[in-house]
This record gives structure tokens, sequence and C-alpha cells, in this order.
């Protein structure tokens, strides 16, 4: 059964549809890039996968199970307790990073395991110290967001996310808002998790990372997939509009 | 009547100020809080509500409020207070006042908080209490606390209004003296409280400040 199930997505911001019908289906440990032009509806697509916004049509489900559907352009949710248990599944690592700056890096690790999955905090301190330490920041536990770099927030808002257990770890553009040596150090830790086995959708502008990462690539422009398959079947597609938008990030 | 006996006999009205103040403040920090809440609601009926509740306390002079709240038990509904009423009326007139100040000032901090704040608690799995307690208030308080001292400051003068329904706060008693002496002395002696308590109140909020400096 597929971990993460999107069944006719639709979508519509003031009347105009950003997502029309859109269907996808991972399963678990798979990793997913999806490209496009911007305001093709990548990023709301994650949103309406993560429950940020509500749907307009269709279905989310995680593990078989339903966390949002919509019909007639009224959204429906399961019981709170089902919608909890199924936000557990997965995490998401945002453009702005969203680190909360009143907390310390240790802080922004450990305060949701604890708080929201009761889990012991012992136990808790040894996993985030263990994930800063692969983020490479293994001195930064006591430091405050402001006092880190871009690139050192993306790494800590990623090993936030990986201190919940994801099963899926949703990538919202993460390093559209960092300078390319930044992006650099990301993209590499990024790459890292892929003996985590964990499931992982990235939308992403960078191609080489998309193409060398990905199970699959999903190529989205106006709302809906234009083309979906393996790295090679993409990156060498015929679709006319694909060629002009991967054209762009050739030759440079 | 020299100065050391004026301070004396302001005594006791020093500390139906400080009373007023401290009172004031407890309740009216929550209920602004929740005034807030009510101001932001999506029902519109509540937030119409609340909207026109803290348009009347901002509107009109909060001298006339207490007047109102003092006599309009008697005055609207024939009800008759004794004479412990005034202390009484006093502080829920504080009370629903400031607190419609302290609603603007939390409602403006908490808007001012980027969504993504709120997203990423979400995401995270804070129910929506957890989120506002843990994420959102603490950096809530850090933003309004210049805005919130101001309006602190203004309440430690605001307790002389007081005087208009005969409650004997410190500046009742002031005016009282000043009369029966037929001197400036009491008056000085007041400037000098509401002075000392202000610069109290100003270096406390400043180290709170301080202690929120740890991040930005």
């Amino acid at each position: 059964m597929a971990l993460l199930e999107l069944v006719h997505i639709e979508k519509a911001f003031d009347g105009v549809p950003v997502l029309k019908d859109i269907n996808l289906s991972l399963e678990e440990g798979r990793i997913f890039s999806i490209i496009g032009p911007s305001g093709s509806g990548k990023s709301t697509l994650l949103r309406l996968a993560t429950g940020l916004e509500e749907l307009d049509g269709g279905e989310v489900r995680y593990d078989g199970r339903l966390y949002a559907r919509a019909q007639d352009g009224k959204a429906e949710y399961p019981s709170k307790h089902e919608m909890k248990e199924l936000q557990s599944i997965f995490g998401l690592v945002f453009q702005s990073f969203n680190l909360f700056p009143h907390k310390s890096v240790l802080q922004n690790i450990m305060d949701a395991p604890i708080r929201v999955q009761k889990r012991e905090k012992t136990e808790v301190r040894a996993e985030a110290l263990r994930l800063l330490e692969k983020m490479g920041l293994p001195d930064k536990g006591g430091q405050y967001p402001y006092q880190l770099s871009g690139g050192q927030c993306q790494r800590v808002a990623i090993a936030r996310a990986l201190a919940m257990n994801p099963r899926i770890l949703f990538f919202d553009e993460p390093t559209s808002a960092l300078d390319p040596e930044l992006t650099g150090e990301v993209l590499k830790v990024i790459q890292s998790l892929k003996d985590l086995h964990i499931a992982m959708v990235i939308v992403t502008h960078e191609m080489a990372f998309a193409k060398d990462i990905s199970d699959e690539v999903v190529f989205m422009e106006n709302g809906v997939i234009v083309e979906q398959g393996t790295p090679e079947k993409v990156f060498s597609s015929d679709n006319e509009r694909l060629k002009a938008f991967l054209g762009r990030y050739q030759g440079i | 009547m020299n100065f050391g006996q004026i301070i004396l006999a302001l005594s006791g009205g020093v500390a139906t100020s400080i009373f007023i103040f401290a009172v004031t403040l407890i309740f009216s920090l929550p209920l602004g809080l929740a005034v807030a809440f009510g101001r932001m609601s999506k029902n519109p009926l509540i937030s119409g509500i609340v909207k026109i509740y803290i348009s009347v306390m901002r509107g009109t002079p909060l001298m006339l409020q207490l007047m109102v709240v003092y006599f309009g038990p008697y005055y609207l509904f024939g009800i008759k207070v004794n004479n412990s009423y005034r202390i009484w009326a006093a502080l829920i007139g504080f009370v629903i006042n400031y607190s419609a100040y302290f609603a603007e000032i939390y409602r403006s901090g908490i808007q001012s908080i980027p969504v993504g704040q709120h997203e990423a608690a979400k995401v995270l799995g804070y129910s929506r209490l957890q989120s506002f307690f843990v994420i959102i208030l603490p950096q809530v308080v850090k933003r309004i606390l210049p805005s919130v001292t101001n309006e602190v400051i203004t309440l430690v003068k605001d307790t002389s209004l007081a005087f208009t329904i005969s409650v004997s706060e410190m500046f009742t008693t002031a005016k009282a003296l000043a009369s029966a002496q037929t001197s400036m002395m009491p008056f000085v002696a007041a400037a000098l409280f509401y002075y000392v308590f202000n610069f109290i109140v100003a270096q406390g909020m400043d180290l709170f400040e301080k202690r929120l400096s740890y991040y930005r």
C-alpha cells in the first residue's frame, strides 16, 4: 500500500485554479522531486498534503487512511485523534526554515518530541545530539537561530523534522532562500538522508540535485503534472514545455 | 506641617493607589488577552461587539467611565450602593478600561508574528493551545513590552483619577491637604511619589526587556 496518496486533488485561490486533478502516490522509502516553473502549484501541493491549506477537491491519504478530503468544495477531516496520528507520519522543511527564534537549537529540536509525542527527555536529547552531529552542527546546540547562517538554520530545521521520526519528509524549496555556497551544504545533508530510508518529496529548483537524488521526478506546470518518471526519462523527455524549462538550467 | 509629616499623611492614600495599580494590572493583563481573542474572532458578532467595547473605552475619558460605573447602578437601575462600593467601582472601571488598551497591544503583537511560526508548530503536531502558549505568546511578549511599559506608566498616573468618585487614593488626600494647609508642599510630595513609582516601574520593565534580549 502506498504511504502517501494524493487523489484527484483540486485547489483554487479566489476562483483561479492552481491545481487541477493531481494524482500522485508514493511508496515507503521512495524519493520524489517536484520541479516546474514558479506558480505551477508545487508548493501548494505540499501545503495541501501537510494540512496547511484546505482542499477544494480530492483526497489525501497516508497509509491508506484518510487525512483530508473535499467534496463540493468543502473540506472534511477525520477525528482529532486520527489526525494527530497521521500527522506524525510526515514532517515538513520550509523554504524560510521557520525555526522558533526564542528557543535554542536543542530546544527547537527537542520540544515537539517531548511535548507532542510525550517521549522521554533523556532519550530525545540523545537523539537530538546525534541528529546535530549528522547535520554537521555538533557544537551548535546551545545557540539561538539568529546566531546561525541560513544554511545552518535549514540544517537545524531538518534535524527538527527528523527528531519526530517521520516516515515521509516534505521539502518545500529548502535552498531557495540560500546563496549557492550554503545551498551546497544543505543539499549535501539532504543527500545524506538517503540511508535513513525515509520517503522524501522535494520541491526544488536545483535540477542537478533532483536528477541525482530522486527515484522519480515530477514536472508540473499550470497546476497539472506534465511529465513524471525516472530522472533519466524526465530529463530526456521530448515534451516541448519541459525541454524549454530545462533548457534554462543547462549550459550554465 | 513639615515635609515628613505630609508624606506620612499621604501614606494611607499611597497604599490605595498602589492597590488600584496592582489589581488593575493583575486583572486587565489576562483579560486583555481574552478581549484580543474576541477582537480577532472569526465570528462577526463577537468581533463586532468587542470592537464597539474597545472603541467606547478608548473614545471616552476614563474619568467619565469611572463615574458611570459608580453612579450607573443607582441612576440607571435604582440599585442603592453603599460607601464601600467606591473602591469597587474604581477597580472595575480601571480594569475594563485597561483591558481594552492591552487587548489592542496584544492584537498588534499576535498579528506581527510571521505565519510560518504557526505553520511550523502545526506541522510538528502542536495543538492550537500549545502552539499559542509555547511558540507564539513568548515572542509576542517580547515584541509588545515597550508598548506595555508605556501603558503601565500611564496607569500609575491614572490612579489619581479615582478622586472623581472620592476614593481616598493618594492624590485625593494630597489635594485635601493642600487646601487645608494652603501650601504647595502636598503637591510636591505627590509629584515625588508618582515619579519614584514610575522610575521603579520603568527600571523593572527595563530589566524584563534585558532578560528577553537573549534572542532576536
